[in-house]
Formats: structure tokens, C-alpha cells, sequence
């Protein structure tokens, strides 16, 4: 438990001393906010589909978190490569509680990154349903982020370099953001597109953020936080197992 | 003295290259065992696996009594190591270095602070203690290095090419630490480097490594009465002939070039 909480205190750590990171991962999702939020704005109103920026919001908020969490599964690439990654390998702790104090870390820091995006969302309008569900919406800010933090993991402990960053990038993180109802509602989606969605767990995500905001689920409460959990711990396992047979 | 590391035919093969070709040696405890060869001869490879962060082919290993294949807590426990190249957290200071270390190694909070408080003061970095260590020169950060390995009071300290890149000044300090700990808490040193004086200097016993394999051990004079030199260096060149080895530039080498390319703050 020990070293669980140390590793996670050191990313925390590097993540409060680092705001140009913080400033500089708003970038994106805060041009996503304005372009699309604004942008679809009347289009999507006059659809008869409500308020696009209020329906955009939990879909930036859940893009803020994908991209950081992934972002510091990764890490271990960095920490491979920088060397601090054998000063945990050769303590004398098990790689098990290595791995969960790193993916708790990375957890945390996403999901205050996602806290973030969605302060910046406040500032440009958002309004809540309803701040009885606040701390539902906690919860499915943290499964999203541990979702996602053990995709990054998995992948950092079998990449032995940056070199393969752009292709997780541009074949994982963004077909994920984009195959799920972070920009648009899922109904009435073309057979196969709906069938991408229904697979992609950022879409439950997504769908139980919005419901906590205020919106309605798609799915149901239930459903979203099934998919969730399971896919998490699935993936956390994955990662576990994977980071456990790294050699150096 | 009894035997502290046991190396009985270790093998490591990567696919159809082999590494380490089937070698055995004992490292005495208290002694400073001075592990040497050319580029590329399985030095570093050895003491992964010595330290339980490489699985060998085959072989048999004891360290402080245990198995590093099977008794991984127990071994990792007993040394502590200064890595070939860096392995400190950038972004925080050299105390927190200090400290996380202490916590993982599951040293009392009380005796990680007075500890960490005596062995960076050793190493006269105590004044710099809040500093990121990003800030530190290469050899701040080895003598940091060098103290966060002691931290957790190990049987055996393996140090791989702890000077390379050092100023004489630095390099003698550091030995001089280790030595003096040597002497004084009979704590084993393992080490490898490329600077032969050094070796002949510091260490009570060595071993040569080349392709692989164990060319000669003995005491350094023993070497240099057995090769007929004068030096361990010629000693050195003796055995291991002239040939100019190549090693393959790391992944880590290309990510430090991309890394300075991009300008990333580290």
C-alpha cells in the first residue's frame, strides 16, 4: 500500500509543478468547446435537439480526460526512457502495486485535468441540471479516467520508445473520441457507425457524464456504469500483466 | 569471508545472440569486486541480472543468500545500485529523491530523514537538497545517485560505470565514500568502468569479461604478473586484444536526441 500511495503522490507531484502542461492540454479541448459549441449551436437548435453547447460540454469534459489519462498511462515511456523507471523495478515491492500507484496517479491527474476543461466550460456558459448529481458525475470522471489510464499503461509498458506516440494517437485516442456520442447524440446514427459507438467504452463515458450534467442517458445509469467497471478492470488487469513482464 | 554473490554458468541469449556465454565467478563479502571488459561484453547485462530486472537463460545465482529469479523482494532488499545512466525523477528535488527511495525500501520515516540528511551531506549536496534535479550537473547527480543507494543500508552496492563522464575531482570523491563505507560497514561493492587505473586502484579483485565470457579473475597484480604488464591496462589489452568493439546506440540514446530536438523541459 506504501509504495502505491508514493507513486501516486509523485505523479500528483509532477502534475501541480508543471502548468504550462495544464494550460497547454486546455488547448484542445477549449477549441473543440468554442468552434463546435458555438458553431453547431443554431443548426443543432433548430434540429428541435436543445442546446448544443449544454449537450458538447460532457463530451469536451470527457475529451480533457481521455487525452491526459492516455497521456500518463504513456509515462512509462518517458520514465523508461529518463532511467526512473528501474529505480521502482528494482525496489523491493511487487510490480503489481507499482503499476496501480502509477495508474492511481494518472487516474487523478486526468480526472483533474477533466476538472479543468470543465471549469473552462462553466466560464463559457455551461449550466448545470442539476448539482445534486455532482457527485455522480465524480464517479464516472474517475472510471472514464482509470478506463483510460490502463489503455495508456498497456501500451507504455510494450512500446520501447516515443516513436510509436503518433500512431496511438492517431489510431487509438482520436477513432475513440470520435466513434463515441462525445459530439453527437447516438440516435439515428448510420448502421454501422451506431455499431462503432456501441463498442467503444468512451461512449458509455460520455452518456453517463451527460446524464449526471443533466441531459438524458441514452443508455441507462446502470448500463454505463456496467460497461464502465468492467471494461476498467479488464483493462487494468491487461496493463498489470503487461507491465509486470517488462525486462530492462 | 563467505561468498555474497554465487554465479554458477549463467547464460543469457537474445534470440541467436548470446550475451553472456555461460560464466561463473564468487564475490566475496567486504570485498570491492572491479567487474571489467570491453563494450558490449555482457557487463551490464550480468548485473540486470544480478538484479532481478533481467530473467537469464539459464544458470544459477545467489545474492546475499538468495535467488534473484525467485526471491526477488528478499535480493532487491540486500543491494542497493547506481545505474549506467541516470535514473532520477527530474522534476523533484534531490530530497524527495532521497525520500521516495526511503519509502519504497520501507525505511521508518524518522531514520529515512536523519539518514538522508547524513549521506547527502556525505556527498555535500545537502545545501542543494531543495533543488530540482533537473538543475544538478552529471556529477550532482551521480553523487546523488551514489547516496540514494546507501539509504537503505545494502549488504552490497553495485555500481555501473558510476564515474563515467566525471571530473577527477568528482571520481575521487566518490571513491573515497566508497571505499571508506567499504571498510567501515563491510558492505560488498560490485562495479564495472572502463578507467583501468581506477580499477587497479580501488578494487581488491577483478574479473574480465569479453564476448561474453570470463577471460581471467584474480587480484589486479595477479593479472598484471600474469599478462607480464605493467598496468592493469595493458594487462587489460592483453586479454581482450585490440579490435575496436561497436555497440548498438540504445532506444534510450535516440529518445535523448529527439528529447533535446524538441526542446521538451526535462
Amino acid at each position: 500500500m506504501r509504495a502505491i500511495y508514493i507513486l501516486c503522490i509523485r505523479q500528483l507531484k509532477r502534475y501541480s509543478r508543471s502548468p504550462a502542461r495544464i494550460v497547454g492540454s486546455l488547448g484542445q479541448p477549449i477549441v473543440f468547446l468554442l468552434a463546435l459549441g458555438f458553431g453547431f449551436g443554431a443548426t443543432f437548435a433548430r434540429a428541435g435537439a436543445g442546446n448544443y453547447f449544454n449537450f458538447v460540454t460532457p463530451g469536451i469534459v470527457a475529451m480533457g480526460i481521455l487525452f491526459t489519462a492516455v497521456f500518463s498511462g504513456i509515462e512509462i515511456i518517458w520514465d523508461r526512457q529518463f532511467g526512473f523507471l528501474k529505480e521502482t523495478l528494482v525496489a523491493p515491492v511487487s510490480r503489481l502495486q507499482i503499476v496501480l500507484g502509477r495508474v492511481l496517479g494518472g487516474t487523478i491527474v486526468a480526472m483533474m485535468q477533466g476538472a479543468v476543461v470543465f471549469l473552462v466550460c462553466l466560464v463559457f456558459g455551461f449550466r448545470f441540471g442539476s448539482w445534486l448529481l455532482l457527485p455522480l458525475a465524480l464517479v464516472f470522471t474517475f472510471l472514464i479516467a482509470l478506463l483510460f489510464t490502463s489503455i495508456g499503461t498497456a501500451i507504455g509498458s510494450v512500446l520501447q520508445d516515443m516513436q510509436g506516440f503518433p500512431l496511438v494517437m492517431n489510431f487509438l485516442v482520436m477513432p475513440l473520441f470520435f466513434f463515441s456520442d462525445a459530439l453527437f447524440p447516438i440516435n439515428g446514427l448510420p448502421k454501422v457507425l451506431m455499431l462503432a459507438l456501441r463498442l467503444n467504452p468512451l461512449t458509455y463515458g460520455v452518456d453517463g457524464l451527460r446524464g449526471a450534467l443533466g441531459h438524458a442517458f441514452a443508455f441507462s445509469v446502470i448500463t454505463d456504469f456496467a460497461v464502465l467497471v468492467i471494461a476498467s478492470l479488464i483493462l487494468l488487469s491487461i496493463g498489470s500483466y503487461l507491465f509486470s513482464k517488462i525486462q530492462l | 569471508m563467505s561468498d555474497i554473490i554465487v554465479v554458477q554458468d549463467l547464460v543469457k541469449n537474445y534470440g541467436d545472440f548470446c550475451a553472456v556465454n555461460h560464466i561463473s565467478f564468487t564475490v566475496r563479502e567486504g570485498e570491492i569486486f572491479g567487474f571489467l571488459g570491453p563494450n558490449g561484453a555482457g557487463k551490464t547485462t550480468t548485473i540486470k541480472m544480478l538484479t532481478t530486472v533481467l530473467d537469464p537463460t539459464s544458470g544459477a545465482l545467489r545474492v546475499n543468500g538468495h535467488d534473484p529469479l525467485h526471491e526477488r523482494k528478499e535480493v532487491r532488499r540486500s543491494f542497493g545500485i547506481v545505474f549506467q545512466d541516470a535514473s532520477l525523477d527530474d522534476e523533484l528535488t534531490a530530497f524527495e529523491n532521497m525520500d521516495l527511495h526511503g519509502g519504497l525500501y520501507g525505511v521508518a520515516r524518522r531514520e529515512r530523514a536523519e539518514r538522508s540528511q547524513m549521506l547527502l551531506e556525505l556527498v555535500g549536496l545537502w545545501d542543494r537538497r531543495n533543488d530540482f534535479v533537473k538543475q544538478y550537473s552529471g556529477g550532482m547527480k551521480r553523487r546523488l545517485e551514489v547516496a540514494r543507494a546507501l539509504l537503505h543500508q545494502p549488504r552490497i552496492l553495485f555500481l555501473d560505470e558510476p564515474t563515467i563522464g566525471l571530473d577527477p575531482q568528482t571520481r575521487n570523491h566518490i571513491w573515497s565514500h566508497i571505499q571508506t563505507l567499504s571498510k567501515e560497514q563491510n558492505v560488498t561493492v560490485f562495479f564495472t568502468t572502463h578507467y583501468m587505473e581506477e580499477a587497479d586502484r580501488v578494487a581488491s579483485e577483478v574479473a574480465v569479461i569479453d564476448q561474453g565470457k570470463i577471460v581471467a579473475q584474480g587480484a589486479p597484480s595477479a593479472l598484471k604478473e600474469q599478462t607480464h604488464s605493467a598496468t592493469l591496462e595493458e594487462a587489460f589489452i592483453a586479454l581482450t586484444g585490440h579490435g575496436i568493439r561497436d555497440e548498438e546506440a540504445s532506444s534510450a540514446d535516440h529518445m535523448r536526441k529527439m528529447a533535446r530536438v524538441w526542446g521538451r523541459r526535462r
